[in-house]
């Protein structure tokens, strides 16, 4: 068979090559996460023990629980905030400084996070607040703002302000059309962007190692000092942890946002 | 400034709506970056802090260091180093990123409209994994006593590991690995408004294939290609943790710079200044990306 002239040979091996590149380090490091032997190069019986060996591990355990309230209320209130700017801005006409809004939420995306980072810390420094859980809600706040916007306003720019109009020429109020009309239709975008702020959130390692106080360690940071010691199995059974919960969470939200495209 | 009386109720109403995200973003990030510019500027105190005595020694001692005996001011290039460094690391991980990328982006843009989406997603999964866990698997894979080399050592191979982690080639590894979704996702949207037909068409006027990949495809997806690029360069080269955990602290760039004057070192005003530096730095890619988009345009 003849190709046609938009065949290029090779493409084809190097989106494989691409994806091996991208999913073999997360696949191996999950593998040897159930290896009941420390070695590389035998695999003893697949076991959950270095599981219930990281986490049984007081520290682990208190650094779970910090990293899961944070990435809970950071990714709520972000979601929060992010929906009532996407209100603001997508319904009615066009604002006047549009742009100027866009270009702040969009902000903590463009700098590179260890500028983010010290920043912060100088920040709450110099108002004389204590470091620690709170400090890493507050940073954590501001960068899922613009995760959460992304998918919110891009599901507000497809319902049609018609919906709006009609709500109101059947005399609901601004919030009765807001509670009963957009929010319900907005709702796909709304729960993709909560999770990928969690996701966003309980990824961060570098700003919250910059801001965190004694005690407030969350779970990557208690990755990297236990990397001290070694690449221990434990570590591989906290990442693959991790890594699972960030792809169901994604998954989760790319789900949402399909199914919502074919329904309108 | 706004104007708040001349509103009207539904602009109060939209602007009320719209400023927590302002006030969140500028008070816990504008104001701190401000406050790292005016940091830059002052002495540091003894135990971390800052002395408020203006001093333009943070920028100095970037290239000049003090001579212990005569106090004369003699140039260094070690901090110059670090930067040349996280130039050339963020520039190979472009590079590979776009030799991946760019085919990979082609193939997905090419394939049946409804399963393009799917492999997107296939491509971005990764990106939302964490960093730290991901060069960890990264370090996991390439160490001394790790898999790749078992691996190797068993096909016979080699006969001794091959000394891959903690190198330079380590980092760009990492970087590239890091970033390398970010260079697919532009390149495939550029590409998907490409009117493939136009490859039909430059054949016909015997144009081969790589003519009119050269001559037609790339320049017109340039713009795809330019934002996949500083995609890729910017979080590269203000990066912590691939050089920290792959370079194995040998292989220093200017985020493990800043992330050190605020915790071991202790000299904050030095920290503020480089990260001045970096911001500057990034600004001045960015600018020149959109003057080279604005020519082009003309």
């Amino acid at each position: 068979m003849k190709h046609s002239i938009s065949y290029y040979p090779g493409t084809k091996p190097i989106t494989v090559l691409c994806l091996f590149i991208l999913y073999t380090p997360l696949i191996v490091i999950s593998l040897y996460s159930f290896n009941s032997l420390r070695s590389i190069t035998t695999w003893g019986e697949f076991t959950f023990d270095w599981y219930i060996k990281a986490f049984s591990n007081p520290a682990i355990q208190n650094a779970t629980m910090n990293s899961l309230l944070i990435a809970v209320l950071a990714s709520s209130i972000a979601t929060l905030i992010a929906l009532a700017a996407a209100m603001g801005m997508l319904r009615g006409t066009p604002l006047k400084r549009q742009k100027i809004v866009v270009g702040v939420i969009n902000l903590p995306l463009l700098l590179p996070e260890i500028v983010v980072a010290v920043a912060s810390l100088i920040f709450f420094i110099a108002i004389d607040m204590t470091l620690g859980l709170g400090t890493i809600l507050l940073a954590h706040i501001v960068f899922c703002i613009p995760f959460a916007y992304l998918p919110i306003s891009t599901r507000l720019k497809d319902i049609k302000q018609s919906f709006d109009e009609a709500a109101y020429d059947l005399y609901a109020s601004r919030w009765q059309s807001f509670r009963h009309v957009t929010l319900p239709m907005a709702m796909p975008g709304i729960v993709s962007g909560l999770m990928l702020a969690f996701v966003v959130s309980l990824d961060d390692f570098i700003v919250a190692n910059m801001v965190a106080g004694p005690g407030s360690s969350t779970l990557p940071m208690t990755i990297y000092s236990m990397l001290r010691v070694g690449l221990t199995p434990e570590i591989n059974a906290i990442s693959t942890i991790l890594l699972l919960v960030s792809i169901l969470f994604v998954t989760a939200s790319w789900w949402c946002n399909r199914s919502s495209k074919s329904s309108t | 400034m706004l104007n708040i009386v001349n509103l009207s109720k539904e602009e109060k109403v939209r602007y009320g709506l719209i400023s927590p995200s302002m006030f969140m973003i500028g008070f816990f990030l504008l104001i701190p970056i401000s406050i790292v510019f005016v940091y830059s500027f002052l002495q540091p105190g003894t135990y971390g802090g800052v002395e408020w005595v203006f001093s333009l020694d943070a920028y100095k001692q970037f290239l000049f260091q003090e001579d212990f005996l005569t106090e004369e001011l003699q140039f260094t290039s070690a901090y110059l180093e670090i930067f040349g460094r996280s130039f050339s690391q963020a520039a190979i991980a472009t590079l590979l990123c776009f030799m991946i990328g760019f085919p990979t982006a082609y193939f997905i843009a090419t394939r049946p409209a409804n399963t393009q989406s799917l492999w997107l997603f296939a491509i971005t999964i990764p990106y939302w994994v964490n960093l730290l866990v991901r060069t960890i698997a990264m370090l996991f894979i390439i160490r001394d006593q790790g898999p790749l080399n078992e691996f190797l050592m068993y096909l016979d191979w080699i006969d001794t590991p091959i000394k891959l982690a903690y190198t330079p080639f380590a980092v760009s590894l990492g970087l590239f690995y890091s970033f390398l979704p970010f260079m697919v996702l532009p390149i495939y949207t550029a590409l998907s408004r490409f009117d493939m037909s136009l490859l039909t068409a430059a054949h016909d006027l015997y144009a081969s294939r790589w003519a009119a990949l050269k001559n037609v495809l790339i320049p017109s997806v340039s713009n795809g290609i330019y934002a996949g690029c500083l995609l890729v360069f910017i979080p590269s080269i203000g990066s912590f943790i691939a050089p920290d955990l792959l370079g194995g602290g040998k292989q220093l760039m200017i985020g493990n710079l800043i992330a050190l004057q605020f915790q071991g070192s202790r000299n904050w005003p030095f920290g503020a200044a480089i990260a001045i530096i970096l911001l500057t730095i990034i600004l001045i890619t960015l600018l020149i990306f959109s003057l080279r988009k604005k020519g082009e345009q003309q």
